[in-house]
């Protein structure tokens, strides 16, 4: 199939990045599942980033799928909702794969509960209207988003609603809807896209209209054809662009996506909404477009169960505060040679080993990588090659960062920008050395960042 | 009691999970070894025992160095990362093919213990280990190395029964055909000589993007600039920008001396910046030095100019110096 050329101003690719090997195709033809309800659920009362929420329901109360039980009271934060039938138990306090532990609701499923297709088609299916901009004002629109708990699913899992409402201070033109993925492995978002385009492009609609944008496009990676061309037949006759960007990592970053698509640069330390961009993520906009019309809340989402060390790589759209236990044993459990579960993809997820965490709104991927993956060399001294230099999308200068964390030098380490780093890892995966550059790093923002706040 | 562990062992570290197996230091120095096979192989075939004995003396003696000093800090073995076979290699290809024996165990001993090892071993040099040996025994044993030491009338290797031709000029004002050294069948070190040979390993290397394209091209830019205007000037020179740039050592210092990663600057512009400034001063000692050559100097003053360089040459982050304050992560 030929692409369509992009219709927008930007060159279609950002400076610097690399090119990890893909391994989509280890999930990329698997067809979203949908796995049985769990007999219990933990859903941790933070899943967002922000301010966590509080129960509105009390143990032994019976609650319904799509019920509300949790509502936070801040403007950054997030609603919660029961994904299954259910009863609610004492709550417990459970770990997140970044370490943090958290308290958690924990619902017993009860009765009967909606599963296979009958499931997907609430989600998913039916048919989504390209006429929605007349029937929903802006308002409406974020007040649903707000109420149905939706947050980023990309994986940063940044309330949607702090980002997609109206805000006359904001003079926002453009939507983007980023269907890049440019995590190797994760096919979360591509899946969603072949299957269910028609959402995706009704939520781009609705977000679209609620941020006053004059145009919305969807930006997606030149690797994935088929998605394309599947987003592209959904979009016919509306006002949606879909628009073809090189396939590079890390071309999902919402700086670089915004140079690739538009030709604008973010200041640095600024938001997108600086430039006149919204930015939102093809999962998170199909739930917006499910909020708005259906009037239903975030209580499933797909996620991608790949890697070599899984038996069977699959797509699964599960119910949030599903363990990964069952997750995994769903997919036909670990291989022999897994060595490392990542939540998320392989480049900036985080390694976990307790399988009792759940599935949370922010899960993109669960990656299992076997111990020829992990595999990583001694580290030796660095010989100033400058590849991290030649890759970072940030354009720093990696090494001098790391080391200046390294040896404690933070003046050395803010006059470098040290706070710019967004933690992608293009440098610590091209490194001839084998610096943990990126963890260096992290742990030098950390420092920085706490000398900054006294 | 042994515990049998059963199934798979889950590790965690932190991200990134994948790192790229194929690039290592070893793989950058074997590229830079493969970089210098024309140049060998030219070394070899116009000096023929002596490019031999020089190169096996140099290499043998760098590895013995380098096996002492860890020895001596009680550090791993770093011979395996093959930085002191390309150390002695071009510290050989930089000599005279005439040059004794003794001269090359010296150059050796110091290019790897006082050029490299003394300051921590590989990556914490200041100067160029090949040029820091080099300066020493060409002052040390100014004879051995100055131009007339490359010359040996006795000798049946062709080669070094003559003059080398940047000599030649600068003494009798006798101008050396292009053709002569282009392919290299001139006197000389035994790296330099053919101009052929170091341009293909130089495109080699930058191809690989193993060395930076910007240093050779700020130092033949630089050459290219200042021997042209040299010859606008003063038209009735025989030595022609051209005799400049296949010249000498330049292009083997270019491409080979110069852009040792540990000893030039970090960034793109900073490596142009060096690369131009060593052009300039090869240039300099070309015309106002006594010697007839001065890629090694040349490089031994940008190696002690790139700490304020690199200082210059800080990267502009992607969307400027704004407030310092977390970047967005992925949407």
């Amino acid at each position: 199939m030929e692409l369509p050329a992009i219709a927008v101003r930007g060159k279609g690719s950002f400076n610097h990045g690399i090119h990890p090997p893909e391994r989509k195709e280890l999930a990329a033809e698997a067809v979203i599942e949908v796995m049985p309800p769990p007999s219990r659920v933990v859903l941790p009362l933070l899943q967002n980033i922000g301010a966590p929420c509080e129960p509105i329901v009390k143990p032994r109360q019976k609650v319904a799928y799509g019920d509300m039980v949790g509502k936070g009271k801040a403007f950054v934060s997030a609603t919660l909702h029961s994904p299954i039938n259910g009863i609610v138990q004492r709550s417990v306090v459970t770990t997140l794969p970044n370490g943090r532990h958290l308290p958690a609701m924990v619902i017993k499923a009860d009765g009967d509960q909606l599963t296979g297709q009958a499931l997907w088609e609430d989600i998913y299916g039916g048919p989504w209207p390209h006429d929605c901009r007349a029937i929903y004002a802006p308002d409406t629109i974020a007040q649903a988003i707000h109420k149905a708990g939706i947050v980023g699913l990309g994986g940063a899992a940044f309330p949607t609603h702090v980002k997609i409402m109206p805000n006359e201070k904001l003079d926002i033109d453009t939507l983007i809807v980023n269907g890049c993925e440019c995590e190797p492995y994760l096919t979360t978002d591509y899946r969603l896209m072949l299957e269910a385009p028609r959402a995706i492009v009704a939520g781009a609609l609705l977000a679209g209209r609620a941020v006053g944008a004059k145009q919305i496009i969807i930006g997606v990676e030149d690797n994935k054809p088929r998605a394309i061309e599947s987003l592209m037949i959904s979009a016919e006759g509306s006002d949606v662009q879909i628009a073809v960007v090189k396939t590079k990592y890390p071309q999902g970053s919402e700086k670089q996506l915004i140079k690739a698509l538009l030709n604008r640069v973010v200041p640095l330390g600024a938001l997108p909404s600086a430039v006149g961009v919204a930015l939102s993520n093809v999962a998170t906009v199909a739930a917006v477009a499910r909020g708005v019309v259906r009037g239903k809340a975030l209580t499933h989402r797909v996620v991608c169960v790949t890697g070599a060390g899984i038996v069977q790589p699959k797509n699964v759209l599960v119910a949030l505060g599903t363990s990964v236990r069952e997750l995994v044993d769903y997919c036909g459990g670990l291989r022999e040679d897994a060595a490392r579960m990542v939540a998320g993809g392989p480049m900036m997820g985080f390694a976990f080993t307790h399988m009792d965490t759940p599935v949370t709104k922010g899960s993109s991927g669960l990656t299992v990588l076997t111990r020829d993956d992990v595999q990583r060399g001694a580290e030796t001294a660095c010989v100033r090659c400058g590849r991290c230099v030649d890759v970072c999308p940030m354009q720093l200068a990696p090494t001098r960062l790391a080391m200046a964390a390294r040896y404690k030098k933070w003046d050395v380490a803010e006059r470098f920008s040290i706070m710019a780093c967004f933690e992608c890892g293009s440098c610590a995966y091209i490194c001839p050395a084998q610096i943990p550059l990126v963890q260096l790093i992290r742990a030098g923002k950390a420092t920085v960042a706490a000398a900054g706040k006294k | 009691m042994t515990i049998e562990i059963s199934g798979p062992v889950l590790h965690v570290a932190p991200s990134p999970h994948l790192s790229d197996v194929r690039l290592t230091t070893r793989q950058m120095m074997l590229d830079v070894l493969i970089a210098l096979t024309p140049a060998m192989l030219a070394a070899i075939y116009l000096f023929h025992g002596y490019a031999v004995k020089q190169m096996a003396v140099c290499i043998g003696a760098c590895l013995i160095t380098e096996a002492i000093c860890a020895r001596l800090r009680k550090r791993p073995m770093p011979l395996g990362d093959l930085s002191a076979v390309v150390t002695g290699l071009i510290l050989a290809l930089s000599l005279p093919a005439t040059a004794p024996v003794y001269v090359g165990v010296i150059a050796s001993a110091v290019a790897i213990g006082i050029g490299k090892m003394a300051f921590g071993g590989l990556g914490m040099n200041i100067f160029n280990p090949a040029m820091v040996g080099r300066a020493f025994v060409m002052i040390a044993f100014a004879s051995a190395l100055g131009a007339a030491g490359y010359q040996d009338a006795m000798s049946t290797v062709d080669a070094i029964s003559q003059a080398t031709p940047m000599d030649a000029y600068k003494q009798n004002g006798i101008v050396a055909s292009l053709g002569a050294l282009f392919w290299g069948a001139t006197n000389g070190s035994l790296g330099e000589t053919s101009a052929l040979a170091c341009l293909l390993g130089g495109l080699y290397l930058c191809i690989r993007r193993t060395v930076s394209w910007q240093i050779p091209a700020g130092v033949i830019g630089a050459v290219a600039v200042i021997g042209g205007a040299a010859n606008l000037m003063n038209m009735s020179s025989q030595w022609t920008v051209t005799h400049h740039l296949l010249g000498g050592s330049l292009l083997f210092g270019a491409f080979f001396i110069a852009t040792d990663p540990v000893t030039s600057p970090l960034t793109p512009w900073g490596k142009f910046v060096f690369g131009a400034i060593v052009g300039i001063l090869i240039m300099a000692l070309r015309f106002f030095s006594g010697y007839p050559e001065g890629v090694m100097f040349a490089v031994l003053m940008g190696n002690a100019l790139t700490p304020l360089i690199n200082r210059w040459c800080i990267p502009q982050p992607f969307g400027g110096r704004g407030q310092t304050k977390i970047a967005g992560g992925k949407g």
